[in-house]
């Protein structure tokens, strides 16, 4: 898989070649070029920003078609505790989990489950004293690639545990493994996925060599064929085991509450995000122990690929989480035992934003740039396909832009050259002259 | 290598009494030199070093101005203000003394941590103030 693979994709035929993406893009991945934008795959991080403001859809998060489970003898649901917010009228787990086995799968394993093995281990982790504070989540991939090419002093600071979503494939493979004789191989295990950013993370793991996440399907999709059959099931099956912390995984502030310290912070909306991460930069926040940063407004329910409004589903989640608070941790450090659930892969700093490898030439270049940059109307308008002034400057002295691509600068270009051929045109050779009178 | 004396010149005007403002520089600074390839550790003493020293000039000196000049070797920043001067500059680089004022305070600044978190984070640090005149903090980060 190539580095770069992205699910976050554009639709060229339905692109107007606007401006809305370009200026909401939280890494500046985005340039407008021939009336249509053009991902930038180097700097894109999957976080579906683009895909949540574009009135065209033209973006959108490429996941794996439903009848891609079929490939496989036996097939597990991973669904992720968003799903569960996403049903009016809906209260029973059991019976969404039912309904995932009426529509194909034979078994699931539910990733809120997988969640509280993850605050167990995340526990375990602070207790060994090898934490650097503000400790930052990993749960979300959007944030850790973030981290990865903007802000490489809190590379060290993100907590090197498995998301809930690997965590969950492994525990669900070695356990239907064990219970029916099958390969690893032969259990194709399907995570249902509220964002771009998870589908991306099963194609280029970061932490590890390898996903065993064999697919995913939008949560989308699964709700419209859920949707279909959810009041028809009358013989409900027992299947859910997560609780209430695990559930509340699908929210903002639901990792920190899981983990019961209270010097924490929850941020969620990708620009919030960037913005806690300044300040931790700035060593603003160094009274803090554990900072949960979420790249979805509300957390995974503001998913692009959820269906339910995330304040709704925000609320949903939290009533149905209680309904479950008597089900709480029972003996996850089992399971801890059972998989190896920290990083085996470090996250190293991707310079993306460098003007150039050496450092004289990125400096010749950054003089010329600040030039230019002067020289710039500072509208911020995005019309020459760059998302603002400055980043058309940076565009010119890397060499895909040019300083006409600015309307302005060329409005002022074609007046300049306005007013010399009036100049001309009123210039006479001495022969034709008239001798003034 | 005569190429190394190459120097980038950046000037800011910080506005004072606005805490919202504060950083701002620090923040385009950051952002400059992770684009010329800083190494990322130089990238952080640098920007800590300077945001403490924009908010010092906010709190103290009502804003002042910030030149930075950026070569391969070094990053040097120099903070000038017009404010009321350091009368007792080893005594304001103790640990704790602060001189801001209770509201400043109430606001989670002014815990006395400015000038010794701007020595902590460079290799090199000059006080230059002359009470009612004014105070020209000169700092180096070697790279």
């Amino acid at each position: 898989m190539s580095e770069y693979f992205h699910s976050v994709r554009l639709e060229k035929e339905k692109c107007k070649g606007c401006t809305n993406c370009i200026k909401r893009c939280p890494t500046e991945a985005i340039r407008v070029r021939n009336g249509k934008a053009k991902i930038i795959k180097e700097r894109c991080i999957d976080c579906g920003e683009c895909i949540r403001v574009c009135p065209y859809h033209a973006k959108k998060a490429v996941t794996d078609p439903f009848e891609d489970i079929f490939n496989y003898q036996y097939r597990v649901a991973l669904p992720a505790p968003t799903l569960y917010g996403q049903f009016k009228n809906v209260w029973d787990i059991d019976m969404i989990l039912t309904g995932l086995k009426r529509i194909g799968f034979d078994d699931v394993f539910e990733v809120a489950r997988a969640a509280e093995v993850v605050s167990l281990a995340t526990k375990r982790f602070f207790e060994s004293g090898r934490v650097k504070k503000p400790a930052i989540s990993s749960a979300c991939p959007a944030v850790v690639r973030l981290i990865s090419v903007r802000f490489p002093n809190l590379i060290d600071h993100i907590i090197p545990i498995k998301s809930p979503m690997e965590v969950a494939a492994r525990l669900a493979k070695r356990k239907i493994s064990l219970q029916t004789g099958l390969k690893q191989e032969e259990i194709g295990v399907f995570f249902i996925t509220p964002c771009a950013a998870k589908m991306t993370s099963t194609k280029v793991p970061v932490g590890s060599d390898n996903s065993f996440v064999d697919g995913v399907i939008a949560m989308k999709d699964v709700c419209l064929k859920l949707a279909a059959i959810l009041g028809k099931i009358d013989d409900v099956e027992k299947l859910s085991t997560s609780g209430m912390r695990g559930i509340c995984w699908a929210k903002s502030g639901g990792e920190s509450a899981a983990l019961g310290d209270e010097k924490n912070i929850s941020v969620d909306g990708i620009h919030h995000v960037i913005k806690v991460l300044e300040e931790l930069e700035n060593d603003k926040l160094s009274d803090m122990d554990f900072v949960e940063a979420l790249s979805c407004t509300g957390g995974c329910v503001g998913g692009p690929l959820t269906v339910e409004n995330n304040f709704v589903a925000k609320n949903r989640v939290r009533q149905i989480a209680a309904l479950n608070d008597k089900r709480d941790s029972v003996e996850e450090s089992a399971y801890l035992d059972a998989i190896d659930i920290a990083w085996t892969n470090h996250v190293t700093y991707r310079p993306v934003m460098k003007l150039d490898n050496d450092m004289i030439e990125a400096m010749k270049k950054m003089e010329i740039l600040e030039e230019i940059y002067k020289e710039l109307p500072g509208l911020d308008c995005g019309s020459c396909g760059s998302p603002s002034c400055r980043a058309l400057a940076e565009d010119i002295v890397r060499g895909f832009a040019t300083e006409t691509d600015c309307i302005f600068m060329l409005r002022e270009k074609v007046r300049t050259l306005t007013k010399e051929m009036m100049d001309l045109e009123s210039k006479m050779p001495p022969a034709f002259r008239k001798e003034e009178e | 290598m005569a190429e190394n004396n190459k120097v980038i010149r950046l000037h800011y005007e910080v506005d004072g009494e606005d805490f919202s403002l504060a950083g701002e520089a620090s923040s385009n600074v950051k952002k400059v030199l992770k684009q010329l390839g800083f190494d990322p550790q130089v990238v952080r003493k640098v920007a800590i070093a300077m945001y403490e020293g924009e908010i010092n000039m906010v709190i103290h000196a009502q804003g002042g101005t910030v030149e930075v000049e950026i070569t391969p070797a070094q990053i040097k920043m120099i903070l000038q203000d017009q404010g009321p001067g350091i009368p007792d500059i080893d005594l304001a680089m103790q640990e704790g003394y602060s001189t801001a004022p209770h509201k400043i305070r109430e606001l989670g600044f002014g815990a006395g941590m400015g000038l010794p978190n701007m020595k902590s984070y460079t290799d090199e640090m000059h006080i230059r103030s002359e009470v009612g005149k004014g105070t020209t903090v000169e700092m180096i980060v070697k790279t």
